[in-house]
Formats: C-alpha cells, structure tokens, sequence
C-alpha cells in the first residue's frame, strides 16, 4: 500500500520508527518538544509519544546541542540534534567539524561518532540573510562527515533512517520549500544507501544536475523544454558524501551535456565540485561546456523582489539547457 | 592544646600509595618526554603536565574504570593517571603505528577507550560539550557512571563552557567540571583576560557547586573530587572544581616561559606536589623513605620501558592516513 506524505511528515515518520526501534536514539534541540513540536514540525507528537528525557528540548546552545549529541554518540547512544536553521550550523560548526567529524579518525578508530544533525537550508518566503543560506558545500569539504541533501519526501524517509542506525557522524540538510512537498510512501519499511544518485527523469539529450528544491525546479523546466523536443536528464544525487560519481558520469556520456543547479552561491559551491570531477572523468564526452547556474555571491537580501532575483528557478532551467544545447 | 588530626587518616593506604605511584609515574614520563624531544625524537609540539600532576591524579583516584573523562592539549597527566598504558600512550607521541591511535592523534590527541578516555582535544574549550553529553548519555541508561572534565583557565572563557556548565546544571548531569588554573592561557595572565579571582564563583551563577582548592595537593583535590564524584553519581548534579596549580615549564616546546616571574616560578617549584605528598606520607608512617624510592625504581623502570617500545616501534605505512576517516561497514 501507498499513501501520500509531506516531507515533514516522512521525516517524521522516520524518527518515529527509528526511535521505536532502538530506545538509543534521542532528539536533542531547541523547541523541539511537547510545547512547540519544532519549528516546522518535523517532531510532532514525539514528545507526546517518547517522554520528554528522549525528545528534549535545550537552551539556545547550538555548540553545546551538537557537542552533547557527540559526547553521547561517543557513549552508546544515537542522538539525533536538530539545529533549527541552517545558518545556525555556524554557531556549532568547531563540534562539527572539528570533533564530530575528526573523532573517529584522530583517535585511530578507537571512538565512534553516530550523531545525526538535522538542519534545514534554504530560501523560504524572506526570512533574510541569517535564515536562508544553503551551506551544504561546508561541510562536503569536511572529511568524516556523511552528508545528506533530500529533495523528495521518499528520500528523505529512507536516507533518515539509515542515518540514524549508521555509525558515522551524518549532517542531514533539509529544504524549507521542499518540507510541503509530497511523494508516495510505501506502508512498509524501506531504507535508501548513501551513496545512490537517483535518476528523477530520464532523457538522452542534457543531463541537469540539482538537489534540494533546484531538482523541482528542474522537473518542472523538464517539462517545458519537452515540448520543445529537448529531453532533459535530472540526476539528484541524494547524497552528496559519499557522491554516485559514477551514475553522474554515466549520465555525462549518455548526453554529452550537463547542467550543474545550485541554491548555493557559485564561487566554490557544490556545482564547482561536480564541474571540476566531470572535466577530470569525462572531459572526452562533453559536446559541450559544463554550464552552472547559482545564486551570485551575495548574502541572501530580504524584499522578495531581491530575493526572487538571486534564487534559481525554472525558467532560468529552461534558458540554461537550451543554451547548452546551442552551444 | 588538642593534637592535629591526620589529613590522610580517612584514605586507605592503598589508595594513597597508589596516588603516590601515579604522581610519579607521570613526573617521571613527562621528563622522559621531553629528554626524548630533546633527541627530535617526538613531532611536533608537546604541553608537558609536569608540576599539575596532583590534580589529574587527585579526580581519577577516584573513579571507576568505566568513568569518563576529557583532556585537553596539556593532556598525558589526565591519560595515564585514567590507567592509560605507558607503552601505548608513548609510541602515539612518538607516532608510531603501535600507538592508542594508531599514529593519528599524537601528544594532543591521545585517548583510551578501554578506559573511559574520550579522548584530548586540542580546541581550547571544546571537549566541554561533550563531556555535558557523555553526562546525559549516563544519566539516560541509568548507569550511574560518571564524567570527569578537565580543562585549563583559559577554557573558561569561552563560550562553550558558559553552554556546557548550564546544560549539565539544568539538567543534574553527572559531570564533574575540573578546572586547572595554572595561571597562564600561553602567555596571557589569567587576571589580565579575567576580572574574577576564581573561577569556581562562576559555578554560582550556573546553579552548581564551586570549590577552589590547592592543585598542587593531591590530598584536598582527592577529598574534593570524592565529594563531587559521589554528588554527581547520587544523580545530585554536577560541580564545578577549581585546581590552583602551576606549570613547572612553558606552555609548549620551546617555550621558556619567560613572562612569570622568577619568584613566582620559584614559589610554585617549593610548592611541588609530589615532593608535598611523598613527605607527607613519610611524615605520616604510611610510606618509608626506601618504599618511596622502591616506587621511584619501578616508575622509573616502566617509563624507560615505555620510551624503548616507542622507539623501536614502526611507523605506520603512509598509506594508513587514508584510513579510519569513516567508520568501516559491517
């Protein structure tokens, strides 16, 4: 059986099951409890649910919410920190990457650290500069940190739950815009492996890679540029540590093309990666320049008419597939 | 006039000599240490516990295997008197394969998970937090384990302290906050950097208890550790203890320390914790003047032991850095 969900709700419904599974698993973060139930409701119900002890609600300590996250990991438990907004990331980022990510190494694989930090990223209606970014490209550049990007609510489920039972520090991006989104879930438990691309749509003639809310912006240009006769690849990479370098290869010498989207600045972005691997794997196949289209390097502005402006979209999908395919 | 009660009356003689023992064993490796990167021996740099050693010895004594601690850079003191093998924890400063870490952490970045330690952290100020969720990760499956947090002065104003020392105050954790104020975050005077005496008044402001105590004697740092460790454990909450105490080198390497007086350096070298408690426990009829050099024999033995393990043991092969970055799949 299938029925519908949000993306919150599947998020939801991954916590639930996974902390219904093994009492291990722990929420930690702020307002995330019986009171306000998270700031876009991914915990609803969970305080209700599990008890207070297993889904707490913090002081405004991002620090100290990742850093005891980490010190439980270390110590037999799977905490799960939920840090608000992206942008807060900063305010935890030495537990981050200089604990989290370094521990299990540093200490010669004594030590294990299987937090999973939550967080979402992304524009949403003009919450301005300090809650807007996407700083997903900090943290790929941190070795010892799985990184997670779900667009879907499907992915987001199965990629959340196996996060939780890995055994490895694992930062989990959401998307503001793509949190009332819905797929079809299955009744029965599934999980999805890092390290799997997905293809959301298949075409021979330019592949378009994106993540997050860019990878609806792309199916909707892939449509477009359809009844134009263009048939346009979406790979969504699910992960981006580890990366399906391969299925994005694979793709690259079906089409011969690729378009890299990102809701990130474009100066050392995620796309400047995956442009620069392409070029080292594939370079024989291009017919055609890597093309990338990504926010330009400014904080993200306030008025929506800003705001609109820097934010990829569909239409700029659409522009910059067809100028791939005259070129 | 009524005569002076012993101070070490209440401690068994077990537990004394066995504090004795670990003073030594970490004076007597520390000197090795440096005597080692004196022959370009040990990469890197090196933060020598030497003169501190009452504090670490003074909280482990009193706990239990399956305790936790943290360390910091300044951190062989915290592993060995944890129970941490010479030879191990020697081969990592040195950087060979047979160290805890395999060659991958060194002088700032030794731990034991076989004994509780977390392991060192060289971000002044950072293992704080985790030492609040290694507290929680005890208080949640009940074990009545408890954590021993080690840092420096300088720690204590950062922000992850003012984080850490709420959260374990809000929320009762068993975690014992060892501050080791030796006076100097590198070069920098504490009461330069600082407006408060003590660090240990901040606890108030926190909702913890605050003690300030004689670093250099293991004795009242053992009685204030025991009364913090059995608080925490009775699931009363944590403590924030504040060791005075001194470096007898620089901060780091080739450091000479030269910004402390000479007559605060001299003061503090009269104040020496293990000459303190070694005449202490002749004075008291616990240990003789023979045993104390027995122990000095033995401890001396052990180091050099470990100093020719180290030596003799292989790096690693190159190859092995690219190990160990993610946990391997099962």
């Amino acid at each position: 059986m299938l029925k519908e969900l949000t993306y919150v709700d599947a998020l939801n419904e991954a916590l639930r099951e996974e902390m219904s599974r093994d009492e291990r698993v722990f929420i930690i973060g702020e307002d995330i409890g019986i009171y306000w139930e998270g700031a876009f409701k991914v915990t609803k119900g969970l305080a209700k649910e599990f008890g207070t002890e297993r889904v707490r609600d913090t002081p405004i300590s991002e620090a100290c919410i990742v850093g005891a996250a980490v010190g439980a990991a270390m110590t037999g438990m799977k905490p799960v920190a939920e840090i608000m907004f992206g942008d807060l990331l900063a305010l935890a980022m030495d537990q981050i990457a200089n604990q989290a990510a370094k521990i299990h190494y540093m200490f010669g694989g004594q030590l294990k650290v299987p937090v999973v930090v939550r967080s979402p990223f992304g524009v949403s209606r003009s919450i301005a500069a300090h809650h807007s970014q996407s700083l997903e490209a900090w943290f790929m550049h941190t070795p010892g940190l799985k990184v997670a990007v779900p667009s879907m609510a499907y992915d987001a489920k199965g990629l959340l739950k196996i996060a939780i039972r890995g055994d490895d520090p694992v930062m989990f991006f959401e998307n503001k815009l793509c949190y009332t989104t819905k797929s079809m879930i299955p009744d029965e438990e599934y999980l999805i492996p890092f390290g799997k691309a997905d293809v959301k749509r298949e075409g021979n003639d330019v592949t378009v890679f994106a993540t997050f809310w860019m990878v609806h912006q792309a199916l909707k240009a892939a449509d477009v540029l359809a009844k134009k006769g263009i048939e346009v690849e979406v790979i969504d990479p699910r992960t981006l540590v580890p990366l399906d370098k391969e299925a994005i290869i694979k793709s690259v010498k079906k089409t011969g093309r690729i378009l890299i989207v990102e809701e990130d600045c474009k100066t050392c972005g995620v796309g400047a990666e995956i442009a620069a691997f392409v070029v080292e794997e594939a370079f024989d196949y291009l017919e055609s320049p890597i093309k990338r289209i990504a926010e330009p390097d400014t904080p993200i502005p306030f008025s929506p008419v800003l705001e609109n402006y820097v934010i990829p979209d569909d239409e700029a999908i659409v522009k910059g597939v067809e100028d791939l395919m005259e070129g | 006039m009524s005569a002076k009660i012993s101070r070490t009356a209440d401690i068994e003689k077990e537990t004394l000599i066995q504090m004795y023992k670990k003073l030594l064993e970490i004076r007597r490796f520390e000197e090795k240490v440096w005597d080692l990167f004196g022959r370009n021996l040990v990469p890197g740099t090196l933060h020598l516990y030497l003169g501190e050693e009452a504090v670490a010895v003074g909280v482990c004594a009193n706990l239990n295997v399956d305790d936790y601690i943290t360390s910091t850079h300044r951190g062989h003191g915290h592993c060995i008197a944890k129970g941490a093998d010479l030879n191990k924890t020697m081969a990592e400063i040195l950087g060979k394969k047979t160290g805890y870490c395999k060659g991958k952490g060194g002088s700032m970045h030794v731990a034991d998970a076989t004994v509780g330690n977390l392991g060192a952290t060289a971000i002044v100020g950072s293992a704080i937090p985790i030492a609040v969720g290694a507290g929680l990760s005890c208080q949640l499956r009940k074990t009545r384990q408890v954590v021993a947090c080690f840092f420096g002065d300088g720690a204590s104003n950062n922000g992850a302290f003012h984080e850490a020392l709420n959260m374990a105050a809000v929320w009762r954790l068993p975690v014992v906050f060892v501050c080791e104020n030796n006076f100097y975050a590198m070069g920098t005077r504490i009461s330069n950097v600082t407006a408060i005496e003590n660090i240990a008044d901040r606890a108030q402001g926190y909702g913890m208890p605050g003690v300030v105590v004689d670093g250099n004697d293991a004795i009242v740092v053992y009685k204030a550790a025991k009364d913090a460790i059995e608080k925490a454990r009775n699931g009363d909450g944590p403590t924030l203890i504040e060791c005075k105490t001194y470096r007898h080198k620089g901060h780091s390497r080739f450091d000479p320390g030269k910004y402390r007086p000479p007559e605060e350096v001299e003061e503090w070298m009269r104040k020496d914790p293990i000459l303190r408690l070694k005449n202490e426990l002749i004075k008291e009829g616990v240990l003789t003047e023979e045993e104390a050099e027995d122990i000095d024999r033995q401890v001396t033995e052990a180091v050099e032991e470990s100093a020719r393990f180290a030596v003799e043991s292989p790096y690693p092969e190159p190859e092995e850095a690219l190990e160990d970055v993610y946990v391997k799949p099962r």
